[in-house]
């Protein structure tokens, strides 16, 4: 497994670099430049704008000397934030979307499947109505309609919290936004997770369990938990990274000073450095989330040898 | 609770399944019995209510099922237990061999696991006692090295073997009764043959009593004592297994004996029973055999013929309107005995 995990964490830097080298391409083919607003600079302060940032060098100069940068672990300097390096920028930004997507995918993954588990033994009970409400709900309403909603009742109406903002990881700021990204994620773990369970308690196998006479509560943590968690992990992937992208939204709707918020400010700047930056980032993210997934599956299911 | 009363006692056994074009009439108004040791043959095409019957009797049917009747398992009625009491007995007292092996064991756990469960659950061994009985039973159905196979998982072993793995975990308590839902159907016929020789070998060491459901007539001539014939969720016909073969008075019974191909004569033709086993939501009001039958009369398709004792028959019983000896004046021309 471990020659497994080596193989593909080499595999992927050919991916990383397909995807920096077409985001480096797409930015700069995108018309205007980030010095370029509403109030003319004059062509000499262009100049020396320009020959700071190496913008003045051929493309394929420029695309090198980021990707030397970018070896020695240096994003580069923020056109756009004067004094601040992209690394500092992420390294600000980074924990607060870390902390608020890693606690509700935790807490989501624990209630999700719990609930996936009453609701398939359970079936057509209270709880299992709920699980599937909530799985509706969840997927037909957006974040940018559930979080106004939110504010509106917790931080409007009962007043609990605040409407948004961020305070170093104080709670009651990061209370709502959790609860958002919880609600959405559980919708589709829960979900998941009591169709899988469902299909797994008519195999052939639970039946031999339950003929040899075991409680269904062995039945189910020893036989048929480990099949059913199956299409949960491979969820979970897709899913964490959602939580860090849809941060975006999530982010601005509680104006919170995360890796979202960034990436929106840095495209809308033309920030060259900042938006590559931010994209390097998430594409290691989701690169070693599924690679995290596929590991998740060698340890579920013994059928798989790498 | 009398010393003669048998093991197993089924009376008006009844299976029904709600389905979304109604109740179905799965099985209906079974009886028989099974004595210490015995072995009963439950045959029948498919769809003839032979493995409901048997999931009936073990609490595992589908979720809209539900049995009607009595299982009488020393006295006890095993339909009307709670989860919790058929739990002390099934996988115990009475263990099951499925029909499919290459599904019915658990591809996530080790075969370590799925044994040594059974022992820890029913006799409270500890996991190494457990284990040290695991590899006994498997070295009894004769898995090679066993020891060692033990700790692997179920697609690590041959369609044949996992069947001896599923014999092994059925044995593991020496149960009273072992219930085989067509044990060698998936398998090829040399294994076949293996399989059939250890249960046998098993039944004369542990004294077991063996319900085996199948469809092959020749299982059931290699080891049962008695047999029940099955069509359309009734029984049709319930004797011992030699009076059966040598004078069958049932006409499906003639039908599925005249269906077994022969290598000793000539004729190229495989015989076949005419028409289809029929469908389960829409019975005939009378004999569910009577659509196919060759001797049916105006009113079989009507009339139910009850199931009756013959006289004289030392335990046997059939369900048909038409007189035994209407029947056996045809029955040299359609089953040809040696």
């Amino acid at each position: 497994m471990w020659s497994y995990a080596l193989r593909r964490i080499l595999s992927t830097i050919p991916t990383i670099l397909v995807v920096i080298t077409v985001c480096y391409l797409m930015l700069h083919l995108t018309p205007g430049g980030p010095f370029d607003s509403e109030r003319k600079v004059s062509a000499a302060v262009l100049a020396n704008l320009q020959a700071k940032y190496h913008l003045d060098m051929p493309l394929w100069k420029q695309y090198l000397y980021y990707l030397n940068n970018l070896l020695h672990g240096d994003l580069g300097a923020s056109f756009r934030y004067a004094d601040w390096s992209v690394n500092d920028l992420v390294a600000r930004a980074l924990p607060v979307s870390l902390s608020i997507g890693g606690i509700s995918m935790i807490i989501s993954i624990v209630i999700g499947v719990a609930l996936g588990i009453v609701a398939a033994l359970k079936q057509n009970s209270l709880v299992d109505y709920f699980v599937m409400l909530l799985g509706n709900v969840g997927s037909a309403f957006p974040s940018f309609v559930i979080g106004p909603v939110l504010i509106l009742v917790f931080a409007i109406w009962v007043k609990w919290f605040p409407a948004g903002g961020w305070d170093e990881f104080s709670p009651k700021y990061m209370i709502l936004p959790i609860v958002l990204l919880t609600f959405i994620n559980v919708s589709t773990i829960g979900r998941v997770m009591r169709g899988s369970l469902i299909e797994v308690m008519n195999t052939n196998f639970i039946r031999t369990a339950r003929a040899k006479g075991l409680p269904l509560r062995t039945i189910v943590m020893r036989h048929a938990i480990r099949p059913a968690l199956l299409p949960v992990v491979s969820v979970l992937g897709p899913l964490a990274i959602s939580s860090i992208t849809a941060a975006i939204v999530t982010e601005t709707v509680f104006s919170l000073p995360g890796i979202g918020k960034l990436i929106v400010n840095g495209a809308g700047n033309r920030d060259y450095t900042l938006v590559l930056g931010l994209v390097v980032l998430v594409t290691v993210l989701a690169v070693v989330l599924n690679l995290l997934v596929d590991l998740a599956y060698a340890i579920l299911d013994p059928k798989i040898r790498y | 609770m009398s010393t003669n009363q048998p093991l197993l006692q089924v009376n008006q056994l009844g299976v029904q399944f709600k389905t979304n074009d109604g109740l179905v009439y799965a099985v209906n108004g079974l009886n028989f019995e099974l004595g210490r040791g015995e072995t009963l043959g439950i045959v029948g095409e498919s769809g003839s209510g032979k493995s409901q019957t048997v999931l009936a009797m073990m609490g595992l049917l589908a979720k809209n099922g539900t049995a009607t009747g009595e299982v009488l398992y020393k006295g006890q009625n095993l339909l009307n237990m709670s989860t919790h009491e058929i739990n002390k007995i099934r996988g115990d007292r009475v263990s099951m061999i499925f029909q499919d092996p290459m599904t019915s064991l658990n591809p996530y756990l080790t075969v370590e696991r799925q044994m040594t469960e059974v022992l820890e659950l029913h006799k409270n061994m500890t996991r190494k006692a457990a284990k040290m009985r695991a590899i006994e039973l498997l070295e009894a159905v004769k898995i090679p090295e066993a020891a060692r196979r033990i700790s692997m998982y179920p697609h690590e072993f041959s369609g044949g073997m996992r069947q001896r793995v599923m014999i092994a975990m059925a044995l593991l308590c020496e149960p009273e009764v072992l219930v085989a839902d067509e044990p060698t159907t998936a398998l090829d016929v040399t294994v076949q043959a293996q399989i059939l020789a250890l249960l046998r070998d098993l039944q004369r060491d542990f004294g077991t009593a063996i319900i085996m459901i199948t469809h092959d007539l020749g299982v059931v001539a290699g080891i049962c004592d008695k047999v029940m014939v099955m069509y359309g969720g009734r029984m049709m016909e319930y004797a011992k297994s030699d009076d059966l073969f040598y004078r069958p008075t049932h006409p499906y019974t003639i039908g599925l004996l005249g269906a077994l191909p022969r290598l000793d004569s000539d004729a190229a033709e495989l015989v076949s029973i005419p028409g289809n086993p029929p469908n389960m939501n829409n019975l005939p009001k009378g004999c569910p055999f009577s659509e196919r039958c060759t001797h049916v009369m105006p009113h079989c398709a009507s009339d139910l013929p009850p199931l009756v004792e013959i006289p004289g028959g030392e335990g046997r019983w059939r369900a048909c309107h038409k007189a035994i000896a209407d029947i056996q004046v045809n029955v040299a021309g359609e089953v040809q005995h040696a």
